[in-house]
């Protein structure tokens, strides 16, 4: 009876009061901790621990004393190399291992399949101890090479790109190959422009990751030289942290960038997390 | 699905044949494959079988000549270490915790962003502190939660209570971590129930709504038995999450005075046996009964889901 006084929008679909105050008070749950970080980042040091600044003493200078006097330059720029390089490195290698899984016929084909998807259960960490050793082996231990080389493949994106490889119609496929194509034509020129989505998605969950990776880089960037972002922040924050406002102010440097890149991409973002939540 | 793509894929493969050949495809999927396998083989498969190998060993990274097979003595030390026991305490009530917490909030908030407007906007907020770095959230929250921080400023603000030194505390320092760990993942698997929420058929609701439910009993009655698989793997996910717990701890508990024990988890442990201490055979060892533990989690997700299709 209810229901029949709300044509266009039925009762159960219309939100309630409580409905807008709960969705509020968790924004600001999740709001707060970053702006009052970011507010922090820009009082003197001397009222850090006041509520609130007067407005004319808010300044930068925590942002030039840590890039001046601290390597944060230098880590960023290192964050940046790396996180690139994996980002790059990633998308070839699971985009093409998603593609011959997908679409290629080759002995040997399902057993392959089954070993990377088992992969995707192995706790990183249990390999901790010997790709330490190995890179240590391997003279790889503080360089760009040791923080990216091994991280090159995500057995998750090979098998999100192999869904969706397996989901562009044959008839696609048929057509070009009646023009002539070869296998290498095939993927350039015909696959991978249909493959935008699912690049969109790989990159920006694989740069997220390893931006804000820090198990790894902890052990293999040893020298001050070799930190990334996180690995300084937090040895920034072992030994200074009386000067909160500096530690913000690293704070934000690691995490601005990301938001930034994720306000931008937000739809790509949510559509890659959710594809590989629901699929993986 | 899966039997009916190879199905489809044998039918037309014979078609393909014709212009490709066998040979040549074949070489082209091996080429396409080759740099995932060559990373596969060396910085996963190989080390995995280094690492068992070591784990029967007293193996120390400072002295790797003194290394000797010790049989199973690694793996019954663990269950002897009070340190490991400890951790393994810890990380379990951690993910007892901190899953079922963010795994209510998470469809909680799920329910509400769809149905508001603004949707995108809250969405946006609530992602925020899941593409934030450990190692940043860590640092916002040790400055919050100071004896003289902003928690504890608003507490006494707001109630008069004055509230603790919390990541200094041995009662409220493990507490705190897992809150915050709560915090950082909740938007994460809100994004996952918001897509399954998607799929639940509006018929559903309509037909429940011609029977007279509405508000809760909808979400009783619909919603929550609807999202089932999902919360299964949300579950699974954030209990494998939970279990591999590292960056948090490791930063908060550096930075805290309080002994060790009261933030010791599996992953930390782990490392300060392989790294600090060079116990590598040792640290192996708990690697895979960290691995173990994974395993039958995954299994039970594995299991679950097969039964419900079947």
């Amino acid at each position: 009876m209810r229901m029949a006084t709300s044509a266009q929008s039925p009762s159960w679909r219309r939100a309630g009061l409580w409905m807008y105050v709960m969705a509020v008070i968790y924004a600001a749950i999740s709001l707060v901790p970053f702006l009052w970080s970011i507010y922090t980042s820009v009082k003197p040091t001397s009222e850090v621990f006041q509520l609130f600044a007067p407005w004319r003493t808010l300044t930068l200078s925590s942002y030039t004393s840590i890039l001046q006097n601290f390597p944060f330059g230098r880590w960023f720029l290192n964050s940046a190399i790396v996180a690139f390089i994996v980002t790059v490195g990633n998308l070839v290698v699971n985009t093409f291992a998603g593609y011959a899984f997908a679409r290629l016929r080759f002995p040997g084909r399902g057993v392959l399949f089954y070993v990377f998807l088992g992969v995707m259960m192995i706790p990183g960490q249990v390999v901790l101890v010997p790709i330490y050793m190995l890179l240590a082996h391997l003279g790889w231990i503080d360089t760009y090479v040791g923080l990216t080389v091994p991280f090159l493949l995500s057995s998750t994106m090979v098998f999100l790109s192999r869904q969706f490889f397996l989901g562009i119609p044959k008839e696609l496929e048929e057509a070009a190959r009646i023009d002539g194509i070869g296998h290498f034509g095939m993927f350039f020129r015909i696959m991978l422009p249909l493959a935008r989505p699912l690049l969109a998605a790989q990159t920006i969950l694989t740069f997220q990751g390893n931006w804000n990776s820090f198990l790894w880089p902890l052990l293999i960037g040893q020298t001050t030289d070799m930190y990334t972002l996180p690995v300084g922040l937090n040895s920034f924050y072992g030994q200074y942290n009386a000067y909160w406002n500096s530690v913000m102010a690293g704070m934000v440097m690691l995490t601005l960038p990301m938001m930034v890149v994720f306000i931008i991409f937000q739809r790509q973002f949510i559509q890659g997390v959710s594809q590989a939540g629901l699929k993986g | 699905m899966s039997v009916a793509n190879s199905a489809a894929e044998r039918v037309t493969g014979r078609g393909r044949r014709i212009r490709w050949s066998v040979v040549e495809q074949a070489l082209a999927g091996y080429l396409f494959i080759l740099p995932a396998i060559v990373e596969l083989a060396v910085f996963l498969l190989g080390p995995i079988l280094y690492a068992f190998v070591i784990s029967f060993k007293h193996f120390s990274y400072l002295d790797p000549l003194d290394s000797h097979f010790v049989g199973f003595l690694n793996y019954v030390h663990l269950f002897q270490d009070p340190v490991f026991l400890r951790a393994l305490w810890n990380t379990t009530v951690y993910a007892l915790v901190v899953v079922p917490v963010q795994t209510a909030i998470a469809m909680m908030l799920a329910v509400i962003v769809n149905r508001i407007r603004g949707k995108t906007v809250f969405r946006v907020i609530y992602y925020l502190p899941s593409i934030t770095s450990t190692v940043g959230v860590a640092v916002i929250f040790s400055f919050l939660f100071q004896p003289n921080g902003l928690l504890n400023r608003l507490l006494w603000i707001v109630f008069h209570i004055q509230g603790p030194d919390y990541f200094n505390s041995p009662i409220f320092a493990f507490p705190a971590i897992m809150a915050v760990a709560v915090w950082t993942t909740a938007g994460q698997f809100m994004v996952i129930y918001l897509a399954a929420l998607q799929e639940i058929p509006e018929e559903l609701y309509e037909a429940a709504a011609i029977d007279g439910a509405q508000g809760f009993a909808m979400l009783r009655y619909i919603t929550v038995p609807s999202l089932r698989r999902t919360t299964f793997l949300v579950v699974v996910l954030g209990m494998i999450g939970a279990f591999q717990v590292f960056d948090l701890v490791y930063v908060i508990s550096s930075a805290s005075s309080l002994p060790q024990q009261y933030t010791m988890t599996v992953v930390l442990d782990l490392f300060e046996k392989g790294f600090r201490t060079m116990q590598m055979g040792y640290a192996s060892a708990m690697g895979f009964v960290l691995f173990a533990i994974i395993l039958i989690l995954t299994l039970i997700q594995q299991l679950w889901l097969g039964r419900e299709d079947g």
